[in-house]
């Protein structure tokens, strides 16, 4: 599904990732680990098509597409969906509104009509449902004072909404507290079948006890220097990342 | 000829082809509005309150400003530019003209909507009592509109009475065959109690230059509340110098909304004055520019008693080689304790060529008020942009929600809910999304 090679990326004039290579097929979960700084945030934006960043060298293939000079949008309509780190607030846009349009963009992309209203409002009870939020929560600005928990529970509701093929989850449980948390994971495991993918990026172990991941990744310098089943986040929660520095270093 | 010299000269021939058919008073006020407009001629960008904005390119044009009846524009014409849907007074004039059969008046007890004219022929005690005591007699624009001005809207709503329906005013240009220059004048009487929205567009059909100059005067008496709307999304050929001039009693409520879309030139006086206390005013405004326009919004709150409250929120955003001027001045007179003024002005400026002078004065001799202002300039926000983008949404309409978002929140005083629809739609085309907006 996603196939990532000898990426290099920059931003003014700084290297941030320095030939990564990864590959992601349908059904399965991985996890990028790694220390701060390491170019894990990136590596999500240049995915999703973040066009601050400069792309020096390397490929991104999605589906068999390079998906390189596709614009943010495109690469949404085609499938790929990134949930910040710290979704943005949009005042005066509500959620049911953005929502609506980011479904119906993608519906006129591949040529659909948009969605009977009827339809939209049972899908979104659906899912709100599985999100556990209120209702009133739909008519509330976008991420506009909404609580970090509720920012995030916002980023997977559109998700759901959306049913990416591709779902990156960047530092997804950053500032959940536990519910939340369990909220949030379970809302991805519902999500989760063997046609699509997820890529779960993120400091520590706690949100992997939820989602177990396939693969684990520990990203570096730019670079990913360890690969490993879930028994590698157990033992990084353990020991941290100096022994895969000093690995590394030696 | 210099326009100024034509306007000054052709005075006194106007005024015989007017003689015996207007009252002394009248055209007392006609020959002191010449005089004023005669010494201080038109505003100059030496003039403090023209610094940014210069009328040179409109004065230098010629015009012809001899209204001329006009029979053929039929309805067809000009629904597009009124608000459907919904029941209304409307009064329609072609080139300067009062156009009967396009307009839809009313003589009720309780209130009037009619032609200036017909007031000031049929109803000189009332007309006489306000016609032209709420206007700045001393700025030369409102003489010479006081000069030459014959035909505008004439709105009376008496103690107690609320117009049931939206009254709509609209000027409308169809000469194509010469450059013209229009003097409108509205008057607008809110007594005490009354109630009344009002809906006022300037729209040109032909490509021939237009240059308006309109004064309006509202009286909103004690406890009175008047909203009014002006739509200003005329063509690039024409031009609007628009002096409004609100007195209010106590516990009155005023509103002037103001949408700027297009057009050469837009000038907007807007003169808020407090006779009672306990008035509340509410100016709003959004600003949606591109192409070579410029707009003006001059304001001025004079909070002469205690107790009353100005709100005022302008949002501009500014494309291509727009201009945009904003000046509030705020006055707190010495007894005006207890006052709160606020000011806002934001601006979105989309292209490294667009421009906004943004200007707040605030000049307060009372000791206990609160007075806020505040004015930012900004680009859109890249993180929000990229944010929508990646959940599909396209960048020009990612663009035109954060743009809607922006300006939406001067749209909380609308409502009538067909006139708050068809304003978001004007927003959504200048926009140009097809989206639901709010």
């Amino acid at each position: 599904m996603l196939k990532i090679k000898d990426l290099r990326v920059e931003i003014e004039g700084k290297e941030i990732i320095k030939g990564l290579s990864l590959e992601i097929n349908k059904g399965e979960v991985h996890a990028i680990m790694g220390p701060n700084g390491a170019g894990k945030s990136t590596l999500s934006a240049v995915i999703a098509g973040r066009d601050e960043y400069e792309v020096t060298g390397g490929s991104i293939e999605f589906e068999g597409k390079d998906i390189m000079d596709m614009a943010p949008e495109d690469r949404a309509h085609a499938g790929v969906f990134l949930s910040f780190q710290y979704p943005v607030e949009i005042p005066g846009v509500s959620v049911t509104n953005f929502i609506k349009t980011a479904l119906n963009e993608s519906r006129k992309a591949r040529d659909l009509d948009p969605m009977p209203a009827k339809d939209m409002l049972k899908l979104m009870r659906e899912k709100q449902a599985l999100l556990e939020m209120d209702k009133q929560f739909m008519s509330r600005s976008l991420n506009e004072g909404f609580s970090g928990g509720e920012k995030k529970r916002n980023e997977i509701f559109q998700m759901a909404m959306l049913d990416p093929k591709l779902a990156i989850l960047d530092e997804t449980d950053s500032g959940l507290d536990i519910d939340a948390l369990r909220i949030v994971a379970n809302g991805v495991n519902k999500l989760k079948n063997v046609d699509n993918a997820v890529m779960i990026i993120t400091h520590y172990q706690r949100l992997l006890d939820h989602i177990i991941p396939d693969f684990v990744h520990v990203l570096y310098d730019g670079k990913i220097v360890k690969s490993g089943d879930k028994n590698l986040a157990i033992e990084l929660e353990e020991k941290g990342y100096d022994w895969i520095k000093k690995e590394i270093e030696a | 000829m210099k326009l100024q010299d034509k306007l000054i000269n052709s005075f006194e021939k106007f005024g015989q082809s007017l003689s015996g058919s207007e009252t002394d008073s009248l055209r007392k006020m006609r020959t002191e509005g010449i005089e004023v407009f005669k010494n201080l001629g038109f505003p100059t960008t030496k003039d403090e309150e023209w610094k940014y904005t210069s009328l040179n390119k409109c004065i230098k044009r010629d015009y012809d400003f001899g209204a001329e009846f006009s029979l053929d524009i039929r309805s067809e014409d000009v629904d597009r530019f009124l608000c459907t849907g919904i029941d209304s007074y409307k009064l329609v004039f072609v080139n300067g003209v009062f156009n009967a059969s396009l307009s839809n008046t009313t003589q009720q007890d309780k209130f009037f909507v009619s032609n200036l004219k017909d007031a000031y022929e049929g109803n000189s005690e009332l007309f006489n009592q306000y016609y032209g005591t709420i206007a700045d007699k001393e700025l030369s624009m409102v003489g010479l509109n006081t000069a030459y001005a014959q035909e505008g809207a004439f709105i009376h709503v008496k103690a107690g009475a609320v117009v049931d329906k939206l009254i709509q005013i609209l000027y409308i240009n169809s000469d194509s065959s010469r450059s013209m220059m229009n003097q409108a004048r509205n008057l607008i009487i809110a007594e005490d109690r009354g109630e009344v929205q009002i809906l006022e567009r300037h729209q040109s059909l032909s490509d021939e230059y237009v240059f308006t100059n309109s004064v309006t005067e509202i009286s909103v008496g004690n406890e009175a509340n008047v909203k009014h709307f002006k739509v200003q999304n005329d063509i690039d050929t024409a031009s609007l110098v628009d002096s409004t001039f609100v007195k209010q009693g106590t516990k009155s409520t005023a509103l002037v909304d103001t949408f700027v879309f297009s057009g050469e030139l837009t000038r907007n006086n807007l003169h808020f004055e407090f006779t009672g206390e306990h008035a509340e005013a509410h100016m709003d405004a959004i600003t949606l520019l591109k192409g070579s326009s410029l707009v003006d919004h001059h304001t001025f709150v004079d909070h002469a008693v205690p107790n009353c409250q100005s709100f005022q929120m302008y949002k501009g955003i500014y494309d291509e080689k727009s201009k945009g001027v904003f000046n509030g001045k705020v006055m707190v007179r010495k007894d005006a304790q207890k006052t709160n003024a606020y000011q806002q002005n934001n601006n979105l400026l989309l292209s490294d060529f667009a421009s906004i002078d943004t200007k707040p004065q605030l000049e307060i001799f009372a000791d206990d008020v609160a007075c806020s202002h505040g004015c930012t300039i900004g680009q859109l926000d890249e993180e929000a942009l990229f944010y929508m983008q990646s959940r599909g949404i396209p960048l020009k309409e990612a663009k035109a929600f954060l743009m809607f978002a922006f300006a939406g929140d001067t749209l909380k005083n609308i409502t009538i809910p067909e006139l708050k629809e068809q304003l978001v739609n004007l927003v959504a085309r200048e926009l140009k999304v097809d989206l639901e907006l709010n």
